[in-house]
């Protein structure tokens, strides 16, 4: 039965003790959908770094407020000044998105790494510890595993009794620590038998310098393969979350997952470009990531090495 | 028109085998597919709705979703003129209070019979008045939301929420004429006999099929099968069934009421997403909806359909709570907010057609609404000018909003929020923005705890009644505005006093003058809704009250 | 064999108590109550104390547990604050909605995904493979709520198709089952059994998407791999007709780990169906679910969460048993 966790165990074996450069990077450049990926992706961290500077209007000011009249379905679409035309609230929808891609780079990224600093912390302990405490933590880790990451996320975002725009970024972000830590764990473990560890044991390394210098490091093949892919869907379920109500609950800052959220139920018919045009955007970064990451799997996997 | 294709005990049979099979424990509402209408011509009508009711025994809830069911099989003694705020004959061709306001006399309609057959008159009027005030239970009571605050007690109290109770007896001096007894004169009278909750039911229905009955089950209750199948009243329409699968309550035609429903049908079906209801419509799956999304009204009259908009009896409000912010008790401060909220724009950017910027706190509609209050228009200027005065010039506000909910009078909260807070930061007011659940700590935190400096809430009036609006907000001191004002108290204090009428009114504007003056917060807006219906309705007409009748409606 | 499934079912009953004193925490943790639900805007604090202590909520927590245990115990779960009903009978009316919405969107997913993903593999860096690719990864990138959405508003009309709810209001459909097309082939009421199908399409068309583009994955990536297996090429080297090795040989071994994801998809649908089943107006489990967090309706959720779980539990303890059976070394442990 090759469920979720066997796959994650999967890739944790066969890339653990390769790094990312080499053979496997000369095949990445080779492959034209990890160009893509890589493209997508170059693109976007640059617009969102750069984003503020971009955005012709300040993305927060209703300089046209008056001209939007809800009542009488009026928001008003491209004009001078205004080449995408404004949102709901008279504001520059172009600057919008564009800053929009900082904050929904923020989003992935934070939810990514919050995931993956605390399933590196269990998976590692449950790997580098092992024993009772592994068997412990790895049953937690699979009860979540099983959940649907949706009813998961939606669950903890539901618990906030503040809601925040941390809210969604830790709602999905729990989600992927038991990715992170499964992957983790037998990245550690393929790295416990492996060849340089036995030595360095013999050698009589202390413990934590072989975790710390030896498997940690060569067990990041695949993390960075998980995250890479991780980021995709973390932007693509923050924006679900936005849409059931229980994203940021100020619906003023311009993120796409949010905007997508607010516009979808309520100006499709007006102004449907008010949705289509963040969904557009998430969608291109999410196949950006996910371009991006499996490519790196299918360069890390060694049957694929002939 | 559908046909029955399998005979009947093939049916059966084919029933059974897949009882048989049925994995799932939905029971076995087998409805009959046999005939389509009983004769009359007046055709089917649905309409979507947007929640699913809980029961239909109006006394026993506040919902508007129960409302909208009994609206249509109860009647009340009192009705509000199809549209208006005011009072019309009902069940009562006539009523009238004694100079006291102790006592009201209701001439009853004759010749008018519930819909399990049994007589309406002045005993049938005394047994639901008697079934209310004896209510037994702490479970029953704790539900009889509006009995509780408009009659204030019960025979029996069994929980510290009621108290003396403003009901003394009921008398049927013959079946035409039926006099209530009461303790103590109110301003809610006549008009709280309009409210759903008051409706009349067959005594003979409710004892047959132990109405009272409540029980607890778990966190929530459960009601006898007369709440949910046998609610017997005059109205024009009586219960068919509500099947829970498709979510839709089905009505037909009351025989015996009346007034004759035009209609053979009306069924009510949920649709909780407002775009699906949209699309319902548009596939001509129903034929009208209740809360159209503000910004499709223009599409929605493209198609040909007619948007019904109600004239306003809602307000919303920005909430001051002078306790927690000792800036706030300064009057200066207090007017500065008023002056940097631009409501006119809020409303005709982000309010349905219809909506006004508020000037006061309670809508036009109602008897105590005067033009002739200190009003407070948009002047940023102004504003900082005031806040400098008072030395509250980099003045920072906690700013309490609620999420998960929507509300007549507050359509958008977030969008709400984020209008206001825009325009407060324009005049140099810093905030602290909090949100939090509705149902997940705002409401405690707002009301109860009074954790705010300024938050969002407002009202929706149940009936005509200035008391119903000024007197809940600021009639005595509360945790949600934090200020004692002893003047202002007691001259709403005496307008509720009020003899009925003239006098009413006239003691309730100037307690609003008196309010705007104060300013203990800032009415923003007066929200509308609509409904719509598609071109082939005609006859609803749409109620400030949500009081809308489907007797009158047609579908061709 | 006895002895080993008595263990299993024992070693399920600390697992599902945990829960349920995790869930009962859990829903009493958050702010707000069951009383302020309840009486929604007319709740004073009067009101809200006398409600508490009508519900017995103003008792100590571990008294409320037990409590609470002994109803869940009797099968008690319970009336829904949102809607009034049972909460039982509630899951009862969604959870054909839900069935029958995730075997719309399966069938969907592996009638495309199936064969698809095997010309992709047959046909490996042309032109349809790599269009399979990119399509079923555009696929997994687009929010399901919006792909909803987007259908509604742009094929319902084109279509002809209804866009929401499960059958026409119209429509006096008889109730057997609950399962709407079921029920409408049993009574051999065709006209209804056609209209819940039509009600189906569109919802199914986007559940189906993330599940069609993982199972394309899968069926392309296994039948690859069975095409590089030496039994491949020893058959043809026999000189096996293509068309036999195919079917023989290709698609009967590719096809066994597409099962098990066939399988583990289905559990993820529920996911899925919390935004499809909002957009249609479905009122199936994940409808239930959404609005029961939205409203706070703490029965219902404390029920969908614990059934759930049980369903979990089950499955596994199956699962365990059914391996326990095939292969008896796992019995020892």
């Amino acid at each position: 039965m090759k469920s979720k966790k066997d796959k994650l165990d999967d890739l944790a074996a066969a890339s653990a003790g390769r790094s990312l450069s080499g053979e496997a990077f000369r095949r990445m450049a080779r492959s034209p959908v990890a160009i893509t990926g890589a493209v997508i992706t170059g693109l976007f961290v640059l617009l969102a770094i750069f984003a503020p500077l971009i955005a012709p209007k300040d993305p927060y000011e209703r300089s046209m407020q008056g001209s939007v009249q809800l009542g009488k379905g009026i928001i008003p679409g491209p004009m001078p000044g205004y080449p995408l035309g404004v949102d709901d609230f008279g504001r520059d929808l172009l600057s919008r998105l564009l800053v929009g891609a900082q904050q929904t780079l923020v989003v992935g990224v934070m939810a990514t790494l919050i995931g993956l600093a605390a399933g590196i912390l269990i998976g590692g302990t449950a790997g580098a510890v092992g024993g009772w405490v592994d068997t412990v933590l790895m049953r937690f880790v699979d009860v979540l595993l099983s959940v649907p990451s949706l009813l998961l996320a939606i669950s903890v975002a539901a618990l906030a009794a503040k809601p925040n725009q941390w809210t969604v970024i830790i709602a999905v972000s729990i989600v992927t620590v038991p990715v992170f830590a499964r992957l983790l764990r037998g990245a550690m473990l393929a790295q416990r038998s492996s060849d340089h560890v036995l030595a360095a044991t013999s050698l009589g390394v202390k413990r934590r310098t072989i975790v710390l210098r030896h498997m940690l490091p060569n067990a990041l093949g695949p993390v960075i393969v998980q995250a890479t892919l991780t980021l995709a869907t973390s932007i693509i379920e923050a924006a679900s979350l936005s849409f059931l109500g229980l994203g940021d609950p100020d619906p003023s800052r311009a993120e796409w997952g949010l905007m997508l959220g607010n516009a979808s139920s309520k100006f499709l018919d007006i102004r449907p470009e008010l949705a289509y045009y963040p969904a557009i955007a998430i969608i291109i970064v999410a196949l950006g990531f996910t371009l991006l990451g499996e490519s790196m799997r299918e360069a890390l996997d060694p049957k694929n090495r002939r | 028109m559908l046909q029955t294709r399998v005979a009947r005990t093939r049916r059966i049979a084919l029933i059974g085998l897949a009882g048989a099979l049925a994995v799932s424990m939905t029971a076995c509402a087998t409805s009959d597919r046999d005939a389509g209408g009983g004769g009359g011509t007046g055709g089917t009508m649905v309409f979507g709705t947007v929640g699913n009711p809980k029961m239909f025994d109006p006394a026993f809830t506040d919902e508007g979703e129960t409302y909208r069911v009994t609206r249509q099989i109860l009647d009340t003694l009192v009705q509000n003129k199809a549209g208006t705020a005011e009072l019309e004959p009902s069940l009562a061709e006539k009523w009238a209070p004694s100079n006291d306001g102790k006592t009201w006399t209701f001439n009853l309609k004759q010749g008018v019979k519930f819909s399990d057959g049994t007589v309406f008159d002045a005993a049938a009027v005394c047994a639901n008045f008697d079934r209310w005030y004896n209510m037994k239970g702490a479970a029953a009571q704790s539900q009889m939301i509006y009995y509780g605050d408009v009659f204030e007690g019960f025979a029996h109290n069994e929980g510290k929420a009621t108290g003396d109770p403003v009901y003394k007896s009921c008398e049927a001096k013959d079946p035409a004429t039926a006099v209530l007894n009461l303790t103590k004169a109110k301003g809610a009278f006549p008009a709280a006999f309009t409210l759903p909750a008051f409706a009349m039911q067959s005594p003979t229905a409710m004892k047959k099929y132990d109405a009272d009955k409540v029980t607890q089950s778990g966190d929530s209750f459960t009601y006898s099968d007369y709440a949910y199948k046998y609610v017997s009243g005059t109205g024009p329409f009586k219960l068919e069934g509500w099947d829970q699968g498709k979510g839709e309550i089905t009505m037909v035609r009351n025989d015996q009421s009346a007034v004759k429903a035009k209609l053979d049908k009306l069924i009510f079906k949920v649709i909780p997403d407002e775009n699906a209801r949209k699309q319902a419509l548009k596939a001509g799956d129903i034929q009208g909806y209740d809360y159209p999304a503000p910004a499709d009204y223009g599409l929605l009259r493209n198609d040909k359909n007619q948007v019904l908009i109600r004239p306003s009896f809602s307000v919303l409000y920005l909430g001051i709570n002078q306790k927690n912010n000792p800036k706030l008790a300064d009057v200066r401060v207090r007017q500065a907010l008023a002056y940097g909220v631009n409501r006119a724009q809020f409303s005709q950017s982000k309010l349905a057609e219809g909506s006004e910027p508020a000037t006061e706190f309670v809508p036009k509609a109602i008897a105590g609404y005067t033009d002739d209050v200190t009003k407070y228009p948009y002047d940023p200027a102004k504003a900082k000018d005031l806040l400098a005065q008072a030395g509250a010039s980099n003045l920072t506000l906690k700013f309490y909003y609620p999420t998960e909910v929507t509300r007549p009078y507050m359509p958008n909260p977030a969008d709400t929020f984020t209008a206001i807070s825009e325009d407060l930061r324009k005049i140099g007011v810093t905030i602290e923005p909090v949100a939090k659940p509705w149902n997940g700590g705002y409401k405690d935190d707002v009301q109860q705890a009074g954790k705010q400096d300024i938050h969002l809430l407002g009202w929706t009036g149940d009936y005509n009644d200035a008391g119903n609006f000024v007197g809940t907000f600021f009639g005595r001191k509360k945790t949600e505005f934090g200020f004692d004002n002893a003047d202002l108290f007691k001259a709403l204090g005496d307008a509720d006093a009020a003899a009925a009428g003239e006098a009413h009114t006239k003691a309730y504007q100037e307690a609003n003058k008196k309010i705007m003056e104060y300013v203990p917060a800032v009415p923003v807006a007066y929200p509308t809704s609509a409904l719509v219906v598609s071109e082939k309705v005609k006859g609803i007409t749409p109620s400030p009250l949500t009081d809308e009748r489907f007797s009158t409606a047609t579908v061709n | 064999m006895l002895r080993f499934i008595v263990r299993r079912l024992l070693q399920a009953i600390p697992t599902l108590l945990i829960l349920s004193i995790l869930v009962f925490a859990w829903l009493r943790l958050l702010p707000g109550g069951p009383a302020g639900a309840l009486l929604g805007d007319k709740a004073t604090p009067e009101k809200i104390a006398d409600l508490n202590r009508v519900l017995g909520l103003d008792q100590p927590i571990f008294v409320q547990y037990f409590k609470f245990l002994g109803r869940i115990l009797t099968g008690d779960f319970g009336s829904s604050l949102a809607s009034g009903q049972p909460v039982l009978s509630e899951i009862g009316f969604a959870l054909p909605a839900t069935i029958e919405l995730s075997v719309g969107a399966l069938i969907i997913a592996v009638g495309l995904g199936i064969p698809f993903g095997y010309l992709a593999a047959r046909f490996r860096a042309g032109i349809l493979d790599n269009a399979v690719i990119i399509v079923t990864l555009v696929g997994v990138a687009v929010p399901v709520f919006f792909l909803g959405y987007f259908l509604q508003d742009n094929f319902a009309e084109l279509l002809g198709l209804p866009s929401s709810g499960r059958q026409s209001s119209g429509l006096d459909a008889t109730h057997v089952t609950g399962f709407a097309v079921l029920d409408g082939v049993l009574t051999q009421e065709w006209d209804a059994a056609w209209d819940a199908i039509e009600h189906l399409i569109l919802p199914a068309i986007a559940l189906a998407t993330i599940p069609l583009a993982v199972i394309v994955r899968i069926t392309r990536a296994s039948v690859l791999d069975v095409l590089n297996e030496d039994f491949i090429r020893t058959a043809q080297s026999k000189g096996l007709r293509q068309p036999t090795i195919r079917r023989r040989h290709v698609l009967r071994n590719a096809l066994l780990p597409v099962a098990t994801t066939i399988g583990l998809q289905t559990g993820l649908l529920l996911g899925g169906a919390v935004l499809t089943e909002k957009v249609f107006n479905i009122r199936g489990i994940g409808y239930l679910l959404a609005e029961g967090i939205e409203r706070r309706d703490y029965p219902r959720l404390q029920a969908l969460i614990l059934l759930g779980a049980v369903v979990y539990v089950v499955v596994n303890m199956l699962v365990d048993i059914s391996y326990g059976i095939i292969d008896p070394r796992v019995r020892v442990r």
